[in-house]
């Protein structure tokens, strides 16, 4: 499949292929976690790296900068952002309070990644990521580009989808599971065991 | 088991340090040979101080960037269910007893936390059982919990976006 970089973004001029990610994060603790460990793994191809988390959310950023800066070090560099957006929903919020958050959340997530105009939109989890799917998703259905949804179910479901998996298992283009007794639920998934 | 590490990782979770500071769970855990206490509270209401038990030291704080160090010195980590302290404390190679909080409500982080147990990682109990389970453990019969393996990710999102 070939990948078509946005030109705007790019700064260095490299003989590889580039695809440019927008990494959502989900609420701070273990997700910021989990998403970290699958970055760690991925090629120098994926970049730069738009992290987008939650306003309220300090936590993340300072493990994300601790992060991309060992990458640093070890040569493996690229480019990455920052991006903030509202939180969509909080645990336990009522539903009707989040659906007004999740609108709310929406109104940023579309003209960022409208902005960014990634590639693809990495997530594992609740929190920022529906609405940002959401926003890549329209990307592709106003013809402008086709944004590859890529979910990845934290670890620590096992026997349920999270809400935010629910939602998605359907709209993304690669959906992963981390327990067989997930990809027995849900055959449409990837199961590749434990991935972080 | 001398040195033992508490952590609620970034929720409260009152119920497990109030229990773990009572007489009979300080008696216990000198049962076991413990002579350090070190608790991570997180947002919880109670912070132990220093010098509040003198059967134990007790070392109590409520974040830290990192735990890593504490999970290294510990010769027992006592765990909330969260994902991160299980991973992290499994990933270190150090004997795990997980505390559930009962009182979470849809609490799906007894579904990684069972899912260990089942597969032999992990020992668990709540907080209501944790005296009992302090003194009745035996780590003895648990598996060794290999890590995960974020390569197979990397390599097959390479294939499918025709990465070379």
């Amino acid at each position: 499949m070939h990948m078509s970089f946005p030109s705007n973004i790019f700064i260095l001029k490299l003989p590889v292929q580039h695809s440019s990610c927008l990494i959502t994060k989900g609420k701070p603790g273990g997700h910021t976690t989990e998403i970290l460990r699958l970055m760690e793994s991925l090629s120098l191809s994926y970049s730069p790296r738009h992290y987008v988390i939650a306003d309220t959310d300090k936590m993340s950023e300072d493990k994300i900068r601790t992060f991309e800066r060992s990458k640093k070090n070890t040569g493996s560099e690229g480019q990455f952002t920052l991006q903030r957006i509202p939180r969509s929903r909080e645990v336990r919020q009522s539903w009707s309070s989040s659906v007004v958050s999740t609108l709310n959340a929406l109104l940023y997530a579309v003209p960022l990644v409208f902005r960014l105009s990634p590639d693809m939109v990495l997530c594992n989890g609740p929190g920022t990521c529906v609405p940002l799917c959401a926003a890549g998703l329209l990307l592709g259905l106003v013809g402008l580009k086709k944004v590859l949804i890529v979910y990845v179910e934290s670890i620590c479901r096992v026997e349920s989808l999270s809400l935010s998996g629910k939602i998605l298992y359907r709209l993304s283009d690669y959906f992963f599971v981390q327990w067989s007794s997930l990809k027995d639920k849900y055959p449409k998934s990837i199961y590749l065991g434990r991935i972080v | 088991m001398k040195t033992v590490f508490v952590t609620v990782g970034t929720t409260s979770f009152d119920e497990l340090i109030e229990r773990i500071t009572t007489p009979e769970a300080v008696q216990a855990l000198k049962g076991r040979g413990c002579q350090q206490l070190v608790l991570q509270v997180g947002r919880g209401s109670i912070l132990p101080e220093s010098d509040s038990c003198y059967e134990l030291g007790i070392n109590a704080f409520r974040f830290k960037d990192s735990i890593a160090e504490d999970i290294k010195c510990a010769d027992l980590v006592i765990s909330h269910a969260g994902a991160g302290s299980c991973l992290e404390t499994l990933g270190a190679g150090k004997p795990l007893l997980v505390v559930v909080n009962d009182k979470l409500m849809d609490n799906h982080q007894l579904e990684l936390a069972n899912r260990l147990y089942k597969d032999s990682h992990l020992l668990y109990c709540t907080p209501s059982t944790l005296v009992e389970t302090l003194k009745t453990m035996d780590f003895s019969v648990l598996s060794p919990f290999l890590p995960g393996q974020p390569k197979h990710f990397a390599d097959f999102l390479d294939r499918a976006l025709g990465i070379q």
